[in-house]
Formats: C-alpha cells, sequence, structure tokens
C-alpha cells in the first residue's frame, strides 16, 4: 500500500461559455493516505470544480480539458479514473471515494425518508444484502452519527441544519470509502455545532481510516484541523505547505492577504481602524 | 449624544399547532450615537427580532424602545422621522436591490421620499453618497445591481442607507455573504463612516472575531436572552458565561491553536 | 494527537446546571424539531380547511347561479307556455321558481325555494328537450362526455409527463424537437384538426367511423358488440384531443424536470454512483411532477363542460353540444343546470388535488411552523 492515495496531474477544466472560462488550471497534487488536506480559496477559484472534476462529478459547460488521475486502492491496484467507463464509474463512486456535500435543504431528496435515501446507497452498491441486511446498516451509521436509528423515516425538512449535515456524513460513511471529499461542510452551520460536527469527523476517522479533502472559504478553521493546506486562486494551486507552514511562514503573496483577512479572535487587534 | 435603548424588552410569537415561541425575553441595552455594538448570537437567538423591533417591522410584547428618551412612535408622519434615523444594511447583497433599477435609482429613492436636500442639489448628492463609500460614481451610477460584484452591491447598500442621514444603523450581518477578501474592506469602511459621521452602530453576528475588532461593546445573545455583556476585549478574551465561554472554544483561533501546539510540543505532555 | 483532536476536544460543554440552555445546542443544533415516529400523518387541519374554503366556494357557486338568470332580459317561460299548453302547472311554477320569474314573491322566498328545489336535486325542465327534467336530460350526455374527453385527457397526460420527463433528462438532444412540434400541434385550430382527421382517416383510408358514438340503428346496452362500436367510434376524437392537448403537458413537466435536475439532491444522487434510471424516476421526476399533478386534476374538472367543437366536428352526443344548444334556444334551466354540475365537478377536482398533492410532497403535511 502505497503512501499516496491520489495523484492528480496536470488537471485542467473549461467551462465552454462566451467567453471560455478555464477554472482549473494545471493542476498538479499528491493526496498522501490518512491525511486531512484542506482546499481553501474564494468563490470561483475552482476549488468545488477540482473536487467535482476529480470524480467525474462534472456537467455541461464544463469540460475536461486535460490531465490524469490515479487512485492508489489499498489493495494495491492503480485505478485511472479518467479512463473508467460508465459502468466503472458507477461502481466506483461512493465505494472508493464519497463526497459530504453542504447539507443544506436542497442535498437530499425532499419527497424520501433519510433512510431511503440510505438505503439506496445499499441497494445499488450492494445487491447481494438483503433487506433486513440493509436496514440493520442503515441503523448502524445513523446511531454512529448519533442521529438516531427512529430518524430512519423522518423527512429531511424535519431535520435541523446540524442534523443534516451528521445524515450526509452518514451517507458518505455508508460503504467505508478511503477518501471523503467534504464541501464546505460546516458553513451553514452555526459555530457551536460546526464544532460537534469537526469532532464527529475526527472520531470517524480515528476508527474508520479514511483520508479527507476538506474545502472551504473559512482558513482559520483549515488551520485548526488540516495537515497539509492547499490555497487555491484563479484555477490554480499557488501555495501547498502544512498548516504550521503556512501560518508561520506564508509564501504566495495571495496566502498572506487571505490569511490577513480574517481578524484575530484572540491576538492583535487593529485590523479595523477603530 | 442619542441614545436607542431597549428597556425590558420581550417578543413572543404565537405559532398556530406549535404553541408559542419567545424569541426575545427581557433584553434591556443602549446605544449610543458615536459607538459600536457587537450583537452577537446564533441562529435562533433572537438576533434578526431586535433588528425588526429597532425598525418596527415588529412590535414587542412587552417592554419599551426609546428613542432619545420617548418610545418610538406607533404611525403616521413621526414614524417616519423616527425611521429616517434609524437606517439598516441587510445581509444579502444580491437581494436587497431591485434588480430593475439603476443605481441611481436607488440613492435618489430616500433623498426624495425624504427630503433630504432640495430638488436641484439630488444628483450632486447621489454622487456623493457614492464617493463617500469608495465607488467610482460616474461608472456605477447608470449600472444595475447585476453588473457590480458583492462588494460594491452592499457599498451601494450603505450609501442608500446613508442617504437619510441617520444617527443610527443596524448592520445585519453584513458581510457574512461577501468574499472573503473584501469582507474586511467593507468593515473599515463601516467604522470610517461611524466615526466621521457620529452613528451608533448595531453590528448584528455570528462571527466573533469580526464583533471583537468592530465593536466597542458587546452583546451574546442566547436563546432570546442577554446572557453576557461588556467590552468586546472583556467578552472575548474573559468571557464569564459558559455559553460565552463554549462559543469562544467552538470559533477557529489558529493563534490559539499553535501556541497551544508549541507549547505542547515544547513542554512535552 | 492529530490537529483535528486537539480541536475537537478544545470544546467546553456547557456544564448541565446552567438554565440558559434548555435545549442543548450540540444535541439537537440550534433549531430543535420533533419527532413524528408514525408512518404516514394524516394533515388534518390542512385538509380541514380546505374543506371550509370549498364549501364556501359552493355556497357562493350556487348563489351566484341564482341570481344570473335573474339578470338576463325576457320571460322564457311565458314565451314557451305560449306555444305549448300541455305542462302542467306546478311544472311551470317550478320552472319559475328557478329561473326566478315569479315575481309576486319576495327575493329571500325565492332564494329559499331555489335552494330547497337544488336539494331535492330538481334542476327544472329543459324547455329543449320536451320538458325532460334536467338531470336526466344532462345524465344521457354526461357519459360520453366524461368517457371520451376523460380518457383522452388521462391518456395526454401520461404521454406528456413521460415524454416530458424523458425530454428534460436528456437536455441538448435531438428530443428536443418534440417541444416545439406538440405546442405547434396545440395551436393548429382544433376543427381543422378533426376535419383534417375525418378526412384522411375515415374518408379516404376508411379505417374509422365519421362520427357520432356508435353506428345508426344500435341502441345502447351492454354487450361487446356495443362496446366495440363506441370504442371505433371514440378512437378518432379521441385521438385529435390527445394530439392537441399532448404539448401543454409535455412542456410543463420538462420544465419542471429543468429546474429540479438543478438541484443539489440530484447531484448528490449521481454522485452516490445511482444508476442514471434510477436518479430520473425516483428523485427528479418524483418531485418535477407535483405541480403536473396539480393542473391534471384541473384539467379532470373542466373535463365536465365537454369540448364543443369537438362534439360539433364528429357530431359526438356530449355536453358541450347540449350546452350549446340550449343557449341559443335560451333554454335557461339546462343551461343553468349545466354551469351547476361544471362548478361542482371542478369543486370536487379541485379538494382531490388538495388531497394528492398533501399525500404526495411530505413539506405539505407539516402544519405552519
Amino acid at each position: 500500500m502505497s503512501d499516496t492515495l491520489l495523484s492528480v496531474r496536470g488537471f485542467s477544466v473549461m467551462y465552454d461559455v462566451d467567453p471560455p472560462v478555464r477554472a482549473v488550471r494545471d493542476v498538479s497534487i499528491e493526496l498522501r493516505r490518512g491525511e486531512i488536506l484542506g482546499l481553501a480559496g474564494e468563490s470561483g477559484c475552482g476549488k468545488t470544480t477540482l473536487a467535482y472534476g476529480i470524480q467525474r462529478l462534472l456537467r455541461p459547460p464544463a469540460v475536461i480539458t486535460g490531465g490524469d488521475i490515479t487512485f492508489h486502492d489499498a489493495s494495491g491496484v492503480d485505478i485511472d479514473i479518467d479512463r473508467l467507463d460508465a459502468e466503472q464509474m458507477l461502481r466506483f463512486r461512493w465505494d472508493k471515494i464519497s463526497m459530504v456535500f453542504q447539507g443544506a435543504m436542497n442535498a437530499l431528496n425532499p419527497v424520501a425518508p433519510i433512510g431511503k435515501q440510505l438505503e439506496d446507497v445499499f441497494v445499488v452498491h450492494r445487491p447481494k444484502l438483503s433487506r433486513a441486511e440493509r436496514r440493520a446498516e442503515v441503523t448502524e451509521l445513523l446511531e454512529i452519527v448519533k442521529v438516531g436509528a427512529e430518524r430512519a423515516r423522518s423527512f429531511p425538512h424535519e431535520l435541523s441544519g446540524g442534523m443534516r449535515q451528521r445524515v450526509m456524513i452518514a451517507m458518505a460513511l455508508a460503504l467505508r470509502p478511503q477518501l471523503m471529499i467534504m464541501d464546505e461542510p460546516t458553513t451553514a452551520l452555526d459555530v457551536l455545532v460546526q464544532r460537534e460536527i469537526l469532532r464527529q469527523i475526527s472520531a470517524l476517522r480515528h476508527q474508520f481510516g479514511f483520508t479527507v479533502v476538506f474545502i472551504t472559504h473559512d482558513l482559520p478553521l483549515l488551520l485548526e484541523i488540516s495537515d497539509r493546506i492547499a490555497i487555491m486562486r484563479e484555477g490554480e494551486i499557488v501555495e501547498l505547505g502544512t498548516s504550521e507552514q503556512i501560518w508561520t511562514d506564508p509564501q504566495d503573496d495571495y496566502t498572506k492577504t487571505l490569511l490577513a483577512s480574517f481578524p484575530r479572535l484572540t491576538g492583535e487587534k487593529g485590523v479595523v481602524a477603530r | 449624544m442619542t441614545t436607542l435603548e431597549l428597556k425590558h424588552v420581550t417578543k413572543i410569537y404565537t405559532v398556530r399547532g406549535a404553541g408559542q415561541i419567545k424569541a426575545l425575553d427581557d433584553v434591556s441595552f443602549t446605544l449610543e450615537s458615536g459607538r459600536t455594538i457587537g450583537l452577537v448570537g446564533q441562529s435562533g437567538s433572537g438576533k434578526s427580532t431586535i433588528a425588526k423591533i429597532l425598525t418596527h417591522l415588529e412590535t414587542q410584547t412587552t417592554g419599551e424602545v426609546l428613542y432619545d428618551g420617548e418610545v418610538i412612535p406607533r404611525g403616521g408622519k413621526r414614524l417616519r422621522r423616527y425611521r429616517q434615523q434609524l437606517r439598516m444594511v441587510f445581509q444579502d447583497p444580491f437581494a436587497s436591490l431591485n434588480p430593475y433599477h439603476t443605481i441611481r435609482h436607488h440613492i435618489e429613492r430616500p433623498l426624495l421620499l425624504d427630503s433630504v436636500v432640495p430638488r436641484a442639489e439630488v444628483e450632486t448628492e447621489v454622487h456623493r453618497l457614492l464617493e463617500r463609500v469608495q465607488l467610482d460614481s460616474a461608472s456605477v451610477i447608470d449600472r444595475r445591481p447585476h453588473e457590480l460584484s458583492g462588494g460594491q452591491r452592499q457599498r451601494v447598500a450603505i450609501a442608500r442607507a446613508l442617504a437619510s442621514r441617520p444617527t443610527f444603523l443596524v448592520a445585519d450581518e453584513p458581510v457574512s455573504m461577501l468574499d472573503v477578501s473584501i469582507r474586511l474592506g467593507v468593515l473599515n469602511l463601516l467604522a470610517d463612516l461611524q466615526r466621521e459621521e457620529g452613528l451608533g452602530v448595531l453590528y448584528i453576528t455570528h462571527d466573533l472575531a469580526t464583533a471583537r475588532h468592530f465593536s466597542d461593546e458587546i452583546i451574546v445573545l442566547n436563546q432570546g436572552r442577554v446572557v453576557e455583556h461588556g467590552s468586546a476585549d472583556d467578552v472575548i478574551l474573559n468571557p464569564r458565561h459558559p455559553y460565552t465561554k463554549s462559543l469562544r472554544a467552538a470559533s477557529p483561533d489558529p493563534e490559539r491553536h499553535f501556541a497551544q501546539a508549541t507549547s505542547i510540543l515544547g513542554g512535552g505532555q | 494527537m492529530s490537529p483535528v483532536d486537539r480541536a475537537a476536544t478544545g470544546t467546553a460543554r456547557p456544564p448541565a446546571d446552567v438554565d440558559e440552555t434548555a435545549v442543548d445546542p450540540l444535541e439537537v443544533g440550534t433549531t430543535s424539531t420533533e419527532v413524528h415516529s408514525r408512518r404516514v400523518r394524516v394533515p388534518w387541519r390542512f385538509l380541514g380547511n380546505r374543506a371550509l374554503f370549498y364549501l364556501f366556494t359552493l355556497w357562493a357557486a350556487v348563489t351566484i347561479n341564482f341570481f344570473v338568470p335573474r339578470m338576463m332580459k325576457g320571460d322564457a317561460v311565458s314565451q314557451y307556455l305560449s306555444r305549448n299548453r300541455n305542462i302542467s302547472p306546478e311544472a311551470a311554477d317550478a320552472l319559475r321558481s328557478l329561473l326566478g320569474l315569479d315575481t309576486d314573491k319576495s327575493l329571500w322566498q325565492q332564494y329559499a325555494e331555489y335552494l330547497h328545489l337544488l336539494v331535492q336535486g330538481n334542476l327544472g325542465v329543459a324547455l329543449t328537450h320536451g320538458l325532460r327534467p334536467v338531470t336526466e336530460v344532462i345524465a344521457g350526455a354526461l357519459p360520453w362526455t366524461i368517457g371520451l374527453v376523460g380518457v383522452a385527457t388521462v391518456l395526454a397526460f401520461s404521454i406528456g409527463t413521460v415524454g416530458g420527463a424523458v425530454i428534460g433528462w436528456k437536455r441538448g438532444s435531438k428530443l428536443d424537437i418534440l417541444i416545439p412540434l406538440t405546442t405547434f400541434l396545440n395551436t393548429i385550430p382544433y376543427f381543422w384538426l378533426g376535419l383534417m382527421a375525418i378526412s384522411i382517416f375515415a374518408v379516404n383510408l376508411g379505417w374509422l367511423p365519421i362520427g357520432k358514438a356508435f353506428g345508426p340503428g344500435v341502441s345502447p346496452e351492454w354487450s361487446f358488440e356495443f362496446i366495440g362500436q363506441v370504442v371505433k367510434h371514440g378512437t378518432l376524437p379521441a385521438l385529435t384531443i390527445v394530439v392537441a392537448s399532448l404539448g401543454g403537458w409535455m412542456l410543463g413537466m420538462r420544465n419542471m424536470m429543468l429546474t429540479v435536475l438543478d438541484e443539489d439532491y440530484i447531484t448528490v444522487a449521481h454522485a452516490k454512483g445511482m444508476p442514471s434510471r434510477r436518479v430520473l424516476w425516483r428523485y427528479a421526476a418524483r418531485n418535477a411532477v407535483l405541480p403536473q399533478i396539480q393542473s391534471f386534476a384541473l384539467a379532470i374538472g373542466f373535463i365536465v363542460g365537454g369540448t364543443v367543437v369537438m362534439e360539433m366536428v364528429f357530431s359526438y352526443p356530449g355536453v358541450g353540444k347540449m350546452l350549446l344548444d340550449a343557449t341559443n334556444a335560451k333554454d335557461y334551466a339546462l343551461m343553468q343546470g349545466v354551469f351547476l354540475v361544471i362548478t361542482l365537478s371542478v369543486l370536487l377536482a379541485n379538494i382531490l388535488a388538495d388531497v394528492a398533492y398533501a399525500f404526495l410532497d411530505p413539506r405539505t403535511r407539516q402544519t405552519e411552523s
């Protein structure tokens, strides 16, 4: 089992609109097994496009114009994601890489109970399971994320924001993937709930050992939770380093600007001229 | 110095089928012109309700709101005049501007409605206000909101709020929907305007860090109740109430985080 | 210790003895919810409100129906009576009551009598149908209309909705041409479409009969032969209705699909590795069909009015033609009766639509909170 989980080489995405937009420009990065990689940047920098692109979830007018993505499976096999056919891609998805979306109202199907939406994953990926076994898996998942098995029959609009986010995490965890990509999972949540969700993710990582890519614009948050951080701007990674390095010795000017945009909670004042 | 005072304000909503919801419970504080109060609370804490009560979009169930010592008017011309003195800047720069109208129209409206300046001077005043918020008035004035960036739109919203020369400004999460790198710019603008116009600002936010830097005092709201009220540094650096402490502990703080890290690494466990 | 652990354990939970936090925000988030454990919740309050509303609408419709003929000129009853002597005095009186021509009674009395007659199911007699009771006359034409137009509407809805879902799903494909094509068919004057259909299929090709509900010399009965005739005669009219109305259903469903396909939960479904068909039907179409159901229910309500043009072109014995004839002959009682029946069925259809929507969309089952 190699140290690297995911190798991205020269990945580029373009939006075929008028004028065309180069959303991701020749991005290369090696994701290490077991790490938490923070992907920071402002809106439009390409971080979400990169995350979706890796899983081939982009839709027109987005076009992948180049690059290789290789997934180094735990079994030792190397999988070229960009070369999988449709059938293989369906099987690959969620099983090896899963995604936690921003759990706002729209990420869950409003007309189906959450238990059903969790079961869906098993129906498609583990067809050999009996109905009882599927239910057992769903129950276990709901208990792991502390939503409670009795909520399986609830609809998304009946749950609070924090609970919906936990359901999203349960869904991403269902097949025990090796990589979880989290796109602004705590942005819409209050700071207390956010902290609890992060604690949960940490506990789950310890239990199940998956790698995390955490996408957000909240740099102070990333500094606290990530091993390494990649700063993105206009489709490129302008800086990549450990969180200590980024904090104490940022190299790129944009990184410095971004750091300076967050006033210190307990440090020096003077950021806002009072 | 003018004051805006909330005295033992309680607001109870009656919801069909779900009973009563106490949005605010015995809230009291005084906003003075020339000072900023940061109102910190999470969702459901009641901070938006306070904004609605101050601007008289809602009325409190019990308690009083006093402007310069007098109860705020219930209606008619006196309410109009009160509302000129208390303006609001909203959270969503995309939603608070009418997409069909030009920027000029947006700024003209309050000037004309409240007869702030004589008609002949309205055009000059519009330009002045736009320059005041650091926008290039000539290039912006005939545009429509969708042609501007989020930061520019928010500045237009601030200019609009300032048009009637208010004494107080209620800013409800004014920067939380803006891109990170321009937030401080807008906050600094608000700070400058506050200083120069002697405004009293109520800065409503969920973010402790900006509240600390932007406000003189901080009030922490939890489930409709004031749990802590003190100077900004005091509340953030030496919180007394357990809720404030947990808020502070939960907020990302790289400074403390890395200081701890080095001390742990250095001192061993 | 990894950075995440250090960060995560830094949180101080508020001590249990603090009274301020009645609901622990860490447990349920800052907006608490109740747990509903029953499987299907009947939205009584919602349905109850709607029922009250419909009762009110019914009363309003009936009352307006009462006033309308009283605003029309001329005493049709006297004109008729002058031509026909063999009408019983009671029938004439009832007719006058219904039409408000008994001016020696006060308005309130007339209204009370009108309601009394209505409740008894007495809608008067039809002047144009040899004084047969209105209810009988309407009952004679109604099944034809409901049968033909009902079947045609259901067909158009089904084909249109399924087609719209597929077209919306395959956005940008060649299937898109079907939308302008079907909406174009919608705009062709129906009588021309009908006449063309008759000309091609009935006259030239001789596949289907020219018109009417069944062949000449055949009397209605429950036999296979009769039913066979009905189906054969009904095919062309039904087909033309379907062709003409398909566009609307297709367009509506396709547009809703496009809206729904932009939602996040569709992306999530794809990300989960759901096969396309599953995402299309269970996630996308299931959500997009909700507004279609309401339109469908309303369309059902209006079926009862029949389609006059179709009935004229195909000489079909439905309610539409009957209404047209009644209007021309100033047969007020029959007109009033038909209006009432149409109103009732639209109301009923609305109720059904509300009930269906309440059960299909779990969000409406919640009372306001």
